[in-house]
């Protein structure tokens, strides 16, 4: 019994659907969702390198690279908006967010 | 079953029950250190993979960086998290239905996967052989090289997300006595002292 692409591509559609279906049910906190969104990038890691090494193409790996700094980047700016947000409003939930000035 | 299979399997239910907690668990600090638990075991199915430079880097800039990110920004909120994890079960059927359908839909995209000769013709970068060219060396030797404009294009990218964060936190409080480096360099000895001759027995 050996471990092959099929698996490694089972965790992680798995680990998408899981992030996917945290937005849904998390849908009033906006750091819960930044986290199932941070999930799906890591499903979507697990992708590129499980294909970068059952392929031996190098590429998948360097794109794993890219996607992790435009995670990290997008981590940051959300937590910036976010921090900015409670700052002005006082509240985190999605649905007081409507206001579109200030 | 060798040890590669266990390992496998461990690390897999690991990041799956870790997603599934991140998910479900009641406080927000939870949920960060099961997410620092997610992905210490996707970094441990990447070294699986032989991705070991990538497993390090995961450990470096997600466990190190981001997850403590969310951390700050989780312990320094004064917010109630269990009031906003209220009306979570009224979501939970249509959540379930639509996760349901996807994972539905990606099964059947990936359970008749078949890689053609036309695909392995086709590979931009071929991994040398591992017992020559370790991980680390063959994944630079491609990405200063080949990649090398996208690779400062990710480096401009972290520019501009580390100048908007700073930008939107900043913030100037009135009232606040802080150290004015401009206004110390430029002080004018002759604005700041003054000579006076004090006569002897008498004082100013």
């Amino acid at each position: 019994m050996t471990v092959g692409l099929e698996h490694y591509l089972t965790v992680a559609a798995i680990l998408f659907v899981i992030g996917i279906f945290g937005i849904f049910i998390n849908r009033k906190n906006v750091i819960v969702i930044l986290m199932s969104v941070e999930l799906m990038l890591l499903a979507v890691n697990i992708n590129l390198v499980a294909f970068s090494s059952f392929l031996d193409d190098l590429a998948g790996q360097v794109f794993t690279l890219f996607v992790l700094t435009v995670a990290a980047a997008e981590a940051a700016i959300g937590l910036a908006v976010l921090v900015c947000f409670f700052r002005n409003r006082g509240t985190i939930a999605v649905e007081d967010a409507n206001v579109m000035k200030g | 079953m060798g040890f590669a299979v266990f390992a496998f399997y461990l690390f897999a239910s690991a990041v799956v029950a870790s997603g599934v907690m991140v998910v479900f668990a009641r406080s927000a600090v939870h949920s960060v250190l099961w997410l620092v638990l997610a992905f210490f075991s996707s970094a441990g199915l990447f070294v699986l993979l032989g991705a070991e430079f990538v497993a390090m880097i995961m450990v470096i800039v997600y466990v190190g960086a981001v997850a403590v990110l969310f951390l700050f920004v989780v312990m320094m909120l004064d917010v109630d998290f269990v009031k906003l994890k209220a009306g979570m079960s009224s979501y939970l059927p249509v959540g379930l239905l639509i996760a349901l359908v996807l994972l539905v839909q990606l099964g059947f995209a990936f359970g008749s996967w078949e890689v053609t000769d036309v695909a392995l013709a086709q590979r931009s970068a071929v991994t040398p052989d591992r017992a020559e060219v370790e991980n680390t060396m063959a994944l630079g030797d491609v990405l200063y090289t080949q990649y090398v404009l996208v690779f400062q294009l990710a480096g401009l990218i972290l520019l501009v997300a580390m100048i908007g964060a700073i930008v939107l936190t900043l913030r100037h409080r009135p009232g606040v006595k802080r150290q004015k480096v401009l206004d110390q360099m430029y002080r004018d000895p002759k604005a700041a002292i003054a000579m006076k001759d004090v006569k002897p027995g008498q004082g100013l």
